[in-house]
């Protein structure tokens, strides 16, 4: 049952928004606005002279091959751990959906990752990954395996990529395990009935009613990989070797803190914020439209 | 089409017993009614012949084939679920044709097949809607026709009408009788409605408490109805029960309040004194003025031609009749078609015959 309250005036419910007007007001469109307007400047070097650009920022970027290497970067980046996460996460979630012992204990140890700080999780990783000290990481040296993701860029990449998609497969799994929990059992039972046998059961009736949740952590786990995953980048690899490992998003914290180019990093920002702003937009339109109940 | 048999069908859930050994033969193109109260184990067993619960003991035969072991999608058998489980991201046909694709029928075939059942069903028009667009009775219809399209040996109905509105129920009720009498399936139904059972049933089993309390054509089972629990639950407005015990060697019940009733059809054994139930129907009990027993009138219910009385006895055992006419005055008595008048065991609740 929704309540309404009805206010005499219009001070008091203007006064009661305003603690969050102002939240969002100082911490989310003062720096955005600060970000959109740095981006049309231009600094030198020591900081002295200010000049206004206009678009310069941008159109450097788009030349700049070590930013489009970025670019490609995240785009790797970004979707190999959406599919990993998800994958994953998927997997999990069917099995913990069957009536198994211990489920309770299962899908509770299954949503510990989640609650590790993205630093810890990358030295989690650190060390089971490192070539000298770390389980796998030696376990590979035994193997003949020459692993070292210092050195070989593509290592490096896979590392970041298992370390941050792992981070997000509780989430992902909480979602599916929801969604898998909201099909009727009778619709299950009338295809098994059919003539539908467990896997074509799964492909043909569970996979598409799951879809409308599929989507929507696509979109939220390329936001996170865009995003949230500056922190396992920094402690696992610093974005190298070389720039192997550099994502936009790092890209914007090495240009503007190391770089102090803070132009082209406001501009990065902005970029990055244009694709967030789009991903939402997408969200919002095709979740409404594509649930089946 | 096939014939059904269950032998000695035991289920339990931990340590709580839903099923305590059920035997039925349903015969090819028999519709069997399974009725009863919501926990007596109806569904636990339709679904166990379904193959969606394994039974703890027992076996389910499918035209003589032991299919107990066997997965539901081996059993060829089709169902039609309380809630229509119809999968809602496909259209009606697609609804409809699921099965179909599934035994790799050529897209000829499939359409002949569904176009016909919906034909059957009159849902030809539906045919691209989803299932969210469709009207409960509707839904209800592809569901149907989801089962029809297969060609299954075996119709299985889990409560389909529960969730209809009483209208459509009735409509919906006439329609599955009429498609199974075409179709010559044989079909298991399972509902809690005595209505619904009596109607569209060759024979009715009734269960109480993981029990066959009687299996039996609709007439058998109420006109003798083999305890108290199933004379009461067959037959609306329920029959009453009036505490006696027998006088004159058994030929006669005295009742509590002194009066006595002497059976038309022989004495019952046990002798003198023994404690039975006597059940009589609401309708079996006439206006009486001069012999019959006098009944306070608590609530008259008319329905036009004929008035539900509810009242009690002198000694405060309540009675319902169903009395022709309007509502009856002041002083009224009934008495009962002795004709019609039931016996049963007053501790077990079994029916007592002649001796």
């Amino acid at each position: 049952m929704r309540k309404k309250v009805i206010f005499r005036g219009a001070a008091l419910p203007y006064l009661l928004l305003m603690p969050q007007m102002a939240v969002t007001l100082v911490f989310f469109f003062w720096p955005a606005g600060m970000a959109v307007w740095q981006s049309t400047l231009r600094q030198d070097a020591f900081g002295l002279r200010t000049e206004f650009v206009a678009f310069e920022n941008f159109l450097d970027l788009f030349h700049d091959p070590i930013y489009l290497n970025a670019a490609w970067n995240t785009v790797i980046f970004a979707s190999s751990v959406a599919a990993l996460a998800l994958g994953a996460a998927l997997f999990l979630a069917v099995q913990a959906d069957k009536q198994i012992r211990g489920a309770g204990v299962y899908k509770t140890l299954l949503i510990w990752p989640y609650a590790v700080a993205p630093a810890l999780a990358a030295v989690l990783w650190l060390f089971i990954f490192h070539p000298s000290i770390g389980l796998v990481g030696r376990g590979f040296g035994a193997l003949g395996i020459e692993w070292d993701y210092r050195v070989n860029g593509g290592q490096a990449m896979a590392m970041v990529i298992i370390a941050a998609a792992w981070k997000q497969v509780s989430y992902n799994f909480i979602f599916f395990l929801a969604g898998l929990q909201s099909i009727p059992s009778s619709v299950l039972e009338a295809a098994a009935i059919d003539g539908a046998r467990p896997m074509r059961r799964f492909w043909t009736v569970v996979f598409p009613l799951l879809s409308p949740t599929a989507f929507f952590l696509l979109v939220v786990n390329l936001v996170y990989a865009f995003f949230d995953t500056f922190g396992i980048i920094h402690a696992l690899t610093r974005g190298g070797p070389g720039n192997a490992t550099e994502t936009l998003i790092y890209k914007v914290y090495v240009d503007g803190v190391q770089n102090l180019n803070l132009g082209s990093s406001a501009a990065q920002s902005v970029i990055l914020m244009i694709i967030v702003i789009a991903l939402t937009a997408i969200q919002f339109r095709f979740i409404e439209r594509r649930v089946h109940y | 089409m096939a014939s059904l048999d269950i032998q000695g069908v035991t289920k339990a859930f931990g340590a709580t017993n839903v099923l305590h050994g059920i035997d039925l033969a349903v015969a090819d193109g028999e519709m069997v009614v399974i009725v009863g109260a919501s926990g007596c184990g109806k569904s636990t067993l339709l679904r166990i012949v379904a193959g969606l619960e394994t039974p703890s003991s027992g076996r389910v035969l499918i035209e003589g084939r032991d299919v107990t072991p066997l997965e539901p999608a081996d059993r060829d058998i089709a169902m039609v679920f309380q809630t229509y489980a119809l999968y809602p991201h496909m259209s009606v046909f697609d609804n409809m044709a699921y099965g179909l694709k599934i035994r790799g029928l050529p897209k000829a075939e499939i359409r002949a097949r569904v176009e016909e059942a919906a034909a059957l069903l009159s849902i030809g028009q539906l045919l691209d809607r989803k299932p969210r667009q469709l009207s409960g009775g509707q839904r209800q219809r592809v569901a149907m026709g989801r089962a029809i399209v297969r060609h299954p040996k075996l119709f299985l109905f889990d409560e389909p009408l529960s969730n209809l509105d009483a209208k459509l129920r009735v409509q919906m009720r006439a329609e599955i009788r009429r498609l199974q009498k075409r179709l010559s399936v044989t079909s298991l139904f399972v509902t809690h409605d005595q209505v619904e059972a009596m109607t569209l049933g060759d024979r009715l089993v009734v269960m109480h408490e993981g029990r066959a309390a009687q299996v039996g054509t609709p007439m058998e089972v109420w006109s003798r109805p083999a305890d108290t629990y199933v004379a009461s639950f067959i037959g609306s407005p329920a029959m009453n029960f009036l505490p006696a015990t027998l006088t004159e060697g058994g030929a006669a019940a005295r009742l509590g309040g002194g009066a006595v009733w002497r059976f038309a059809d022989g004495a019952r054994p046990g002798g003198e004194g023994r404690a039975v139930t006597l059940g009589i129907r609401p309708e079996h009990l006439l206006p009486d003025g001069a012999d019959g027993l006098p009944l306070g009138v608590e609530l008259a219910e008319p329905l036009g031609s004929e008035t539900v009385v509810h009242g009690r006895l002198p000694d405060g055992t309540a009675l319902t009749a169903r009395l022709p006419g309007g509502v009856p005055g002041e002083g009224l008595r009934v008495a009962p078609d002795l004709a019609a008048l039931h016996v049963f065991d007053g501790e077990g609740g079994k029916r007592l015959d002649p001796a």
